[in-house]
């Protein structure tokens, strides 16, 4: 049996993991969207902040996932479902990229720019939310793009503690050293990571200011 | 008018130093008033301490010592956002938003001030006639526009809710010579008509003795002397005929100024 034979036969299941696996990727991406946008614009105004909150989502990067994966297990609540602790694993991963790219691209804008909009008598917020974040969005969204197409990666390895997603193919197949098998997670994970990197990759350079 | 400002002076500084944080001293005892209506021109090299005069006007700096004054009050005291509107800012190469259009540029202080959208609209349209742009110049984006185009968006973006102060840090600076020309004859037309308080930072000694009703000469953190352009080219402090001798072949031009 074939590979497309296969994804045909199964075309159900191979749907349903699809569908579990960009859940548990943009719920996470969205989470750390929120969590991480507003940590950088921190770390970007008040340069205190910019060593702690920055260090602690380097080391949250430095965790093998799949000892993240186990650490979170016995956590009450979380350990409840497999999905709630695969998001928090795949958000803690995304932070970092969010969190750098807000406040490299928030640092980024032209310091004149800036000084003639607070010149010019824009408050602080005024400022951030119509010439900063604006002017940094394209670097922004490239932090986010990094964590998609990571995350996107990772989310296979939470179907080793039963989060599901594609994973759950690429596992099986490894236990009945089916190639088939891996390759019916493999690769629908690789195109969903490409057209994400494709698609942010194009809005985001859509939204480059010139 | 504020009593303690007897003479009518729209800027004050009354003995201000500016001091960076790490001790380094760029302004010392600072005296000069501007009155209203005239430009003054603060001249001299750059780390002379102007444009850091400047922006102890409008805040962007506060003084380590000595205080400054905008209509009578000491702008240490009041409303920072509310003195920054009041006043006209506009900066080398113009410092304007990349992301906005020009109209959107600008009609920005009205918009934030709140302005209803026909009275922008309508504003916008008369401040490009103003400055010299052709209205459908009002959707470009900057990039989209040459140097000197620019400078006179920066321009009507600083006048566009209509402050008394104007406050210019080398505008035409980065201009070539011919397009800086046109641009400074046009800010004597424009200041003939509209009247503004005007300080205007410059290196440019030709610029000063064009555009100023008065010079003050910086060097070092400290005022040299204030002198009308007239006087200044007959000066006998040497940094002034220092500069009126670096000048040279420009001489003539002033000795016609009167006419032009």
């Amino acid at each position: 049996m074939n590979l497309v034979q296969f994804l045909l036969q199964n075309h159900e299941q191979v749907l349903e993991l699809t569908l579990e696996h960009l859940w548990l990727v943009g719920v996470s991406t969205v989470l750390a969207v929120l969590i991480g946008l507003p940590l950088g614009i921190v770390s970007a105004r008040w340069p205190v902040w910019n060593k702690p909150v920055l260090g602690t989502a380097n080391i949250i990067q430095t965790i093998p996932s799949l000892a993240l994966f186990g650490f979170l297990l016995p956590v009450p609540w979380l350990g409840d479902r497999a999905d709630r602790l695969a998001i928090l694993a795949l958000t803690l991963y995304a932070l970092l990229p969010v969190i750098r790219n807000t406040y490299t691209g928030i640092r980024g804008v032209d310091p004149a720019v800036v000084e003639a909009g607070r010149g010019m008598g824009l408050t602080n917020s005024q400022l951030l939310f119509q010439v900063e974040l604006p002017l940094a969005l394209s670097v922004i969204l490239s932090g986010v793009r990094v964590a998609v197409v990571v995350s996107v990666g990772l989310a296979t390895i939470a179907a080793a503690i039963g989060a599901g997603g594609l994973g759950e193919f690429i596992f099986r197949g490894l236990a009945m050293v089916n190639n088939q098998l891996i390759l019916a997670g493999a690769i629908p994970a690789a195109v969903m990571a490409l057209s994400a990197d494709f698609g942010l990759g194009w809005l985001e350079k859509r939204l480059r200011p010139r | 008018m504020d009593p303690t400002c007897a003479n009518g002076a729209v800027i004050e500084f009354r003995n201000v130093a500016y001091t960076l944080p790490d001790g380094r001293k760029l302004l010392s005892g600072l005296n000069l008033q501007v009155q209203r209506g005239e430009t003054v021109v603060l001249l001299g090299r750059s780390g002379s301490g102007k444009t850091t005069t400047l922006k102890l006007i409008n805040r962007l700096l506060t003084p380590s010592g000595g205080e400054v004054r905008v209509n009578g009050a000491p702008t240490a005291e009041g409303d920072v956002i509310r003195l920054r509107r009041s006043i006209g800012y506009v900066i080398q190469d113009a410092g304007l938003f990349p992301h906005f259009t020009v109209e959107k540029n600008i009609g920005l202080v009205p918009r934030i001030e709140g302005w209803p959208a026909e009275r922008i609209r309508r504003r916008v349209e008369e401040l490009l006639q103003l400055v010299g742009l052709e209205e459908q110049m009002a959707s470009r984006y900057p990039h989209q526009l040459s140097g000197g185009q620019r400078q006179r968006v920066g321009v009507a973006r600083a006048l566009a809710a209509d402050p008394a102060i104007l406050l210019m840090d080398e505008p035409f600076g980065a201009l070539d010579a011919l397009t800086r020309d046109q641009l400074q004859r046009e800010f004597l037309a424009l200041q003939q008509r509209l009247g503004k308080t005007v300080v205007f930072v410059t290196h440019d000694l030709r610029e000063a003795l064009r555009l100023g009703s008065r010079i003050a000469l910086m060097e070092a953190g400290q005022l040299v002397t204030v002198l009308s352009p007239q006087d200044f080219v007959r000066s006998n402090e040497p940094l002034a005929a220092a500069y009126v001798r670096a000048f040279g072949d420009g001489l003539d031009t002033v000795a016609n100024r009167g006419g032009s």
